[in-house]
């Protein structure tokens, strides 16, 4: 379900203002962006921060086709068929990406993967998923950002950096507004970073914490450990950490005597030393808090669409990313499902990359693996993955020439309004045309 | 050749229309039930033959779990309990999915409709999470679908009621509901969950405690929200969750909550959870209060109740009220879950298990039980285990054949916890359910009570909703394989295969309203609110099939 959004201008306007657009350039996804439109060409965006102001006036619709089959220009049909063949013809097919795809294009996505049998993985598995490991451990304690921006008088970031990852996340939520009970903004609230090197982010702190690098973990315990008023060996806690207990202690203070805790955490978390192990801590930490005061955590997630991916994996199968349906229902397991594992173990033997660029930064052995099997892509550019790809769709841009649903990092489903068109198909046509397909071929079996 | 299709000589259960038990053909067309042709020489294109077997209205659960963002996060949080449930494998027609507490959306509408379910509404929808709702609703086959909008701690809510506007309550009400394109107001611990949201295990306790910052108390949420709502003529006006779930004690909370709907109609949901006595967190004291309850109920015309049923065995329990879940998280110890919404709503969840030896899990079953029959008139009482709170779904073959088999009541009490039988009156009920009573519970009623006119009976003009059971001694036995599910006219399950699974339609409402307090509306949510005002209300694109049900 895509849709045309009415207000989008056609071709012959000169100039068209859309307003309360949305930005999906990161996990904020900033709805308020005001967009001036000049002949199919965005002129002005209002309001978008420097990265936000990239994707909107560097969007650029290259004169190319929409379809390459081995590199060669093909009709989309043609495309369509051969993407069909190929997925239906593998024994361990993989489908991966999503997370630069609206909620609509992830469901046909995660369809086709059921319908060939295959493994269905999202970015998730290189971002938050140990997040998403450790919340089945211990679940979360969290919010909507609203309720940050007005409530939370304790703000701390920990292995993230939000200053250059999401510039507005400062102004629009987390530090400066001033909110329902905390009128005064900024003011009123207290600003932790926590991280193993002084980010731009710091610069922004009232209190800055800096930690050894890859001991997160204990950390994190160590204020686990206060919040339980254990008594802890001062040398050890500073030759562990590189940071004093009484720093610790005068922070846990802090945490115990503010109204409404917040962290933030990044991958500066989840992916170092630890890593779901890290993410379970901080949020046992959050959850251990609510004893003493109210208390939230929250990932702060990168791409502008993969809290959505996580979302609409599960609730069509049951997890949240790494499933695989070689037994013709859904299995679920990390490290072996996940397509970093499913290529460097040379296990699957065709795919379908989303939206993603893996043969940009994939370990070496899962990029060798994806280069030598028959796989689609679609991407709104030329990458190192459409050009290794048999074949390659090009695709209207989400949010910007296409409609859909987005959902921010705090799960809210946020609709995209178009701005100007594109000839490419959107990556909602190209997976339906695909799965309509794979189904007439299951069928005919 | 016709599109009529004949069901033949079925033993039709049709309370709404008071068929109980008559040989009847029943006449579809056009997706709808209608009358025979006139015209005698018109034959049907298709012929059921239902001699035999018993013919009534297609389910429908009138309080449930199934969607949107608290349930989604409950299937991601329990991967443990999916590789030891049954699969749904994919077919050449159906999707796979995963079962456990929180079915994967396709494989909740298989199984709903696998039960003779042919529609089902969401309980708890916070209305920043219904574009969410409608999307899992699109991929949540077989079933007609709707949900309530929680609306008990919303801050517009709040501020009109303790600012004296009613106009700018009921305007907002409808405007609300409009937005998130749901179905009825729903009302979760009013005033509580805003309490929690601010203070170490906040929450208030009574109908008379105020709310902090708001100035307001439950007691003036619940009779103004359910006087607006009465009064903007909405099918199902109010659907009420009570403060205090799960607190010994508990019942006099439920029952004043009855009197401050001051006569209007009004929905008290899963009420086992709200017919507790005794005190003081004392699980010694724990005892049923239905008799009390349910007398109360029995005299005011004006209340209808949902059980909540409790089953034995583990699931996991999911709550719009905060505070409960970090309650519940506390007894239990295992992993938590809580979500706030700015300014309307929270959530909790937590994996629970209720057992048969301990004498509040035991109780909690017997008040279930204690609650379908102590209410004299069937219409207004309304099965349900509160899925997945109470049970699964799927246990509701299993309480039909509580209900009309008192013998097998009372050979599982003997299995429980030995003090129950002295905490409440369920060993000493003789009372068994008809068939046609359980058409109501399970269908007829739910209808009257939800003001869905189309849905519940099989007189023409009605949705061709129909369930067709093959008679059994053993009642779990008879209402958990039906021999077919017809959904709008066609065949959808036969004896348990998903033979065309359709994608249901969501049932709405569009209530007018004084379109005038917009302009207040939009100053309050622009000045609180992380979205935008443009980007709140759902807009058509979401609704694929779908049905503005007219109000009362």
């Amino acid at each position: 379900m895509v849709t045309t959004n009415p207000e989008a201008p056609s071709q012959e306007t000169e100039l068209k203002i859309v307003e309360d657009a949305t930005c999906t350039f990161c996990g904020c996804v900033c709805d308020d962006i005001e967009l001036t439109v000049e002949n199919n060409h965005i002129t002005k965006a209002k309001r978008a921060c420097v990265l936000g102001k990239a994707w909107f006036l560097n969007h650029e619709v290259e004169d190319r086709p929409s379809c390459l089959i081995d590199g060669q220009p093909a009709t989309v049909e043609e495309g369509y068929d051969l993407a069909a063949k190929i997925l239906t013809d593998g024994d361990y097919p993989i489908i991966y990406g999503l997370s630069d795809a609206p909620c609509e294009a992830q469901r046909k996505a995660v369809g086709i993967a059921d319908w060939i049998d295959g493994t269905i993985d999202t970015t998730t598995s290189v971002c938050h998923g140990p997040s998403g490991m450790a919340f089945q451990g211990v679940g979360e304690v969290t919010c909507s950002l609203g309720e940050v921006a007005n409530r939370g008088d304790m703000i701390i970031f920990w292995g993230s950096n939000p200053a250059e990852s999401h510039p507005r996340h400062f102004t629009k939520y987390s530090l400066m507004p001033k909110g329902m009970f905390v009128p005064n903004g900024r003011k009123d609230r207290t600003c932790v970073i926590v991280d193993v090197r002084k980010t731009k982010s710091a610069n922004t702190a009232d209190i800055f914490l800096q930690i050894k690098p890859r001991k997160d973990f204990e950390a994190l315990w160590t204020l686990r450990a206060l919040a339980q008023n254990i008594e802890l060996d001062p040398a050890l806690v500073l030759e562990e950490t590189g940071v004093e207990l009484a720093v610790f202690q005068d922070l846990m203070d802090r945490m115990k005597a503010c109204k409404f805790g917040v962290i933030f955490f990044g991958m500066g978390l989840t992916m170092t030393r630890g890593k779901h192990c890290n993410s379970e801590a901080l949020l046992a930490l959050t959850r251990d808090m609510n004893a003493y005061t109210r208390f939230v955590a929250k990932p702060n997630r990168g791409h502008g669409n993969v809290t959505g991916a996580d979302n609409v994996v599960s609730w069509r199968t049951g997890y949240p990313f790494g499933v695989n349906h070689s037994r013709g229902y859904p299995r679920f397991n990390p490290g072996e499902y996940t397509t970093s594992d499913t290529l460097a173990n040379r296990e699957a033997d065709c795919g379908m990359m989303i939206a993603c660029d893996p043969m940009a930064n994939f370990s070496q052995p899962a990029r060798e693996h994806l280069a030598s099997i028959p796989y689609i892509a679609l991407d709104t550019k030329i990458t190192p993955t459409t050009r290794a790809a048999k074949v390659a769709f090009s695709v209207a841009t989400y949010g910007i020439n296409t409609g859909g649903t987005v959902y921010r990092m705090d799960d809210v489903p946020i609709p995209l309004r178009p701005s100007c068109d594109s000839p490419h198909p959107s990556d909602f046509e190209v997976l339906s045309q695909i799965e309509k397909r794979v189904q007439a071929i299951i069928a005919s079996r | 050749m016709s599109d009529y299709i004949k069901i033949a000589g079925g033993t039709i259960h049709d309370p709404a229309n008071d068929i109980d038990g008559a040989v009847r053909d029943i006449w579809i067309s056009g997706g709808k039930i209608v009358n025979p042709p006139e015209d005698p020489s018109v034959k049907p294109s298709r012929t059921i033959d239902a001699h035999g077997l018993v013919v009534m209205p297609g389910g429908i659960d009138m309080h449930c779990h199934i969607a949107g963002p608290k349930v989604n996060v409950a299937r991601k949080m329990r991967p443990e309990e999916k590789r030891k449930a049954e699969v749904i494998e994919r077919t050449a027609i159906t999707h796979s999915g995963t079962m456990g507490s929180v079915p994967s959306t396709f494989a909740t509408g298989y199984k709903y409709a696998g039960l003779g379910y042919t529609t089902a509404f969401d309980a708890a929808i916070p209305p920043l999470g219904a574009r969410h709702a409608h999307e899992e609703f699109d991929d949540t086959p077989c079933l007609d679908k709707g949900f309530y909008v929680l609306m008990g701690n919303n801050h517009y809510v709040m501020r009109s009621i303790q600012q004296n506007e009613p106009q700018k309550l009921k305007a907002f009400i409808a405007w609300l509901l409009r937005s998130a394109k749901g179905f009825a107001p729903k009302l979760v611990n009013p005033g509580g969950v805003e309490v929690w949201k601010h203070k170490q295990a906040g929450n208030v306790h009574g109908l008379d405690s105020e709310v902090d910052h708001f100035r307001v108390t439950p007691r003036q949420i619940v009779s103004q929200v359910t006087q607006a709502a009465n009064e903007l003529g909405l099918p199902h006006p109010v659907h009420i969750h009570c403060n205090n779930l799960g607190m010994p004690g508990n019942w006099e909370t439920t029952l004043e909550t009855m009197k401050a709907l001051n006569g209007h109609k009004g929905h008290l949901t899963h009420i086992q959870f709200h017919s507790y006595g005794g005190g003081d967190g004392d699980e010694d004291t724990f005892n049923s209060k239905v008799t009390q309850l349910a007398d109360y109920v029995n005299t005011h015309d004006n209340i209808t109740v949902d059980v909540g049923q409790v089953l034995f065995g583990e699931t996991t329990s999911m709550t719009g009220d905060g505070p409960l879940g970090y309650f519940l998280s506390n007894v239990y110890g295992g992993k938590w879950f809580s979500g706030d919404t700015e300014m309307e709503a929270g959530c909790g969840i937590t994996p629970i298990k209720y057992k048969n030896k301990s004498l509040v899990h035991a109780l909690q079953w017997a008040i279930g039980l204690e609650w379908y029959l102590q209410v004299e008139d069937p219409w207004r009482v309304v099965m349900s285990t509160d899925h997945p709170n109470g049970g699964s779904f799927l246990a509701y073959p299993q309480i039909i054949r509580y209900l009309m088999d008192r013998q097998y009541r009372k050979d599982v009490i003997k299995t429980c916890h030995p003090r129950v039988k002295d905490r409440c009156t369920l060993g000493d009920i003789e009372r068994e359910y008809t068939l046609n009573e359980i058409a109501i519970i399970t269908r007829a009623g739910p209808a009257r009570i939800l003001g869905l006119k189309n849905k519940g009976h099989l007189a023409p003009g009605a949705d061709a909703d129909i369930t067709v059971y093959t008679p059994h001694e053993n009642k779990e036995t008879m209402f958990e394989l039906p021999r077919l599910v017809i959904k709008d006219g066609q065949i959808i399950v036969d004896q348990g295969d998903i033979r065309h699974p359709i994608q249901g339609k969501t049932l709405h409402i569009e209530p007018e309203y004084d379109t005038g307090v917009e302009a207040d509306i939009q100053e309050w949510f622009e000045e609180f609110y992380s979205i935008r005002w443009r980007n709140y209300p759902v807009d058509a694109s979401y609704l694929h099939e779908s049905e503005v049900v007219p109000g009362r």
